[in-house]
């Protein structure tokens, strides 16, 4: 009930390799499974847990979010997209896609970003502002909602409309692409 | 020892806070597993209740042989259906078949956990309370999906599309009347999506969001009720499980008790949108006239309903223990009815006590506005044809979308008129 006092969080460590493991293990079934529904179900796996993730960095509103959007909305579409291939034909014919090389190049990359951005902080350099961000007089939802809309901390607008301007072309694409004649 | 019991016990003056919200997890517990109970129960009593009510509609009697007036015909359906063999489809995909039913039942159970039965009687209370509800709930459409798919078979599979369709395109319009509600709460004081503190939004404006800037309130409660009988998979929308076209849909190919939790799963998620919809509208746990009839002797009368309903209930049993035939064949029968109109009556006569009426009286305005809802479902599915699937669908893009959208821009400029008006008024000085 009252937003200035949060519960203190309870076992950090074990629910963060918990749902971090989920996540590997998703994503790592994601790329490995030959039949893509179950692809697909490994990665709404994986969102479930970084939406459990959003919600241990107090963010409720974007853990809610992500469930609604992605588990919820745009995983269904992707099923619904899946089922409609012949699965079996899809499991017998050989993968084609020959771009594994450029795949480890770009996750060792990544993997070794991560690695110098972990030992720099651990040396004392500071990459990160300290500590994680807190709202002091109001929650999640409110602190997105003035980041957004508030007359003098709302920078973020304009990306917003940006982004959701991007959907809309997306959207008329597909319009265009599934119609003959408009 | 003793620390554990202070633990327990501090949390029993705490009038303020969930058992969530205060971090006590074991009457968090204790709660879970009460409105764990209560649903489950909720579900039998809606199959029993369904049946008959349906039957009386179309001037049958229904279930009438197992236990008296078939009391006992959802124990019996229960015993039947776990006795039954589990079926796994030949070419079905084992494991995603096996976790299907799961999935559903899981988001159906799961929003139960911010669901506000009184102003501390739920099992937490979440910032994103509302968001929460419509997010979980709406990862059962997953179950469906993967269960039409996995089953290997074409009518599972034109279901499960339907189905998903059909709800991915009325979350939409639900999700904009939803957002109208919210909106409204953030009038008299900051807004909040948690459910808790929209009830309270709406005691302290003195109105139910459904009566609220009349008729938008309204329309924003007509659209999420014609949304949520999409969204449940319901008569007169209930294509994906057209058993005139598709056998039973989805869960065709399932059987015993992976079949009877669907019925579980699609039962609790309507009781589930139901409470949305009493929470979001109707005042959640209030009672009738908070506001009109405020004062105390006013409380003291409204407190004494929920006993009294349950011994008009005895009563109403008790009547027909008279009415029974005398034949010695229905001895049992009668005897049956008789205890439970007894049972009825003693707990309308435990809820009548000063101490327990308090407490009983939020849960029960809740469970009775709930229950309003649950007779409207088994009410549209004994009046209403079903609906075409292009139909469905034009219902919820051209209709219930563009109406939601407007109500929206409405609802925004009705509740800053006074801000609009202020600058209308600069301007045109200007």
């Amino acid at each position: 009930m009252n937003p200035a006092a949060p519960n203190p969080p309870v076992a950090t460590p074990f629910f963060f390799y918990g749902l971090a493991a989920v996540m590997i293990i998703g994503g790592i079934l994601v790329i490995t499974r030959k039949n893509a529904v179950h692809s697909a179900l490994a990665l709404i796996t994986a969102l479930l847990a970084q939406a459990g993730i959003y919600l241990m960095l107090y963010a409720p509103f974007v853990a809610g979010v992500q469930i609604i959007l992605y588990a919820g909305g745009i995983m269904v579409l992707f099923l619904f997209v899946i089922m409609l291939i012949s699965i079996e034909r899809n499991m017998k014919e050989r993968q084609f896609n020959k771009q594994w090389l450029i795949g480890m190049v770009a996750a060792g990359a990544l993997g070794g970003l991560f690695i110098a951005v972990y030992t720099t902080t651990t040396k004392g350099h500071v990459l990160f502002p300290e500590g994680r961000v807190t709202y002091q007089d109001m929650q999640n939802t409110q602190g997105v909602a003035s980041l957004l809309f508030s007359q003098q901390t709302g920078t973020y607008m304009f990306a917003f409309e940006i982004a959701s301007l991007l959907l809309l072309v997306a959207i008329i694409g597909a319009v265009v692409m599934a119609k003959k004649r408009i | 020892m003793h620390e554990l019991i202070e633990y327990i016990t501090s949390y029993l003056g705490n009038t303020t806070q969930t058992p969530g919200a205060a971090g006590n997890f074991f009457w968090a517990t204790v709660y879970i597993l009460l409105v764990f109970v209560g649903l489950s129960v909720a579900v039998i009593a809606m199959n029993w209740l369904e049946r008959k009510i349906l039957a009386h509609m179309q001037v049958r009697l229904g279930p009438m042989r197992v236990g008296p007036h078939g009391l006992l015909q959802p124990i019996a359906d229960a015993l039947k259906l776990l006795l039954k063999e589990d079926i796994i489809p030949d070419g079905a995909d084992k494991l995603v078949f096996w976790i299907a039913p799961f999935i559903v039942v899981l988001a159906a159970f799961t929003v139960f956990v911010v669901v506000p039965f009184g102003p501390t009687a739920a099992i937490t209370d979440m910032n994103i309370g509302i968001l929460f509800m419509l997010g979980v709930s709406s990862l059962s459409v997953l179950g469906i999906v993967t269960a039409g798919w996995a089953s290997n078979s074409h009518y599972p599979l034109i279901g499960a599309l339907r189905s998903s369709a059909q709800m991915v395109s009325y979350e939409v319009a639900m999700g904009l009347a939803v957002v109208s509600a919210i909106m409204m709460t953030s009038l008299s004081d900051h807004g909040t999506l948690s459910m808790i503190g929209i009830v309270e939004a709406q005691r302290a404006d003195g109105i139910w969001f459904l009566f609220k800037f009349f008729p938008l309130g309204l329309i924003a409660f007509v659209i999420f009720a014609i949304a949520m009988v999409a969204e449940t998979n319901r008569a007169p929308f209930d294509l994906p499980e057209a058993e005139s076209e598709l056998t039973a849909g989805f869960h065709t190919e399932y059987s015993g008790f992976r079949w009877s939790l669907f019925f579980l799963a699609e039962y609790s998620a309507m009781i589930a949108v139901s409470s949305i919809a009493v929470t979001l509208w109707l005042g959640g746990w209030l009672r009738p006239f908070p506001n009109a009839l405020s004062s105390p002797i006013w409380d003291q009368v409204f407190s004494l309903v929920p006993g009294a309903t349950f011994l008009f209930l005895g009563g109403l049993c008790f009547y027909n223990t008279a009415r029974m035939p005398k034949h010695p064949l229905f001895r049992i029968q009668t005897m049956g009815l008789a205890g439970f109109g007894t049972l009825l009556a003693l707990i309308g006569l435990v809820m009548l006590v000063h101490g327990v009426r308090e407490h009983v009286q939020n849960v029960f305005w809740f469970a009775a506005k709930v229950a309003a809802f649950m007779y409207l479902y088994i009410w549209y599915r004994g009046t209403f044809p079903r609906y075409r699937f292009d139909q469905l669908m034009k219902v919820g893009w051209k209709v219930l979308l563009p109406t939601g959208l407007a109500l929206l821009i409405l609802t925004a400029a009705f509740g800053m008129r006074a801000e609009i008006w202020q600058q209308l008024q600069e301007v045109l000085h200007l």
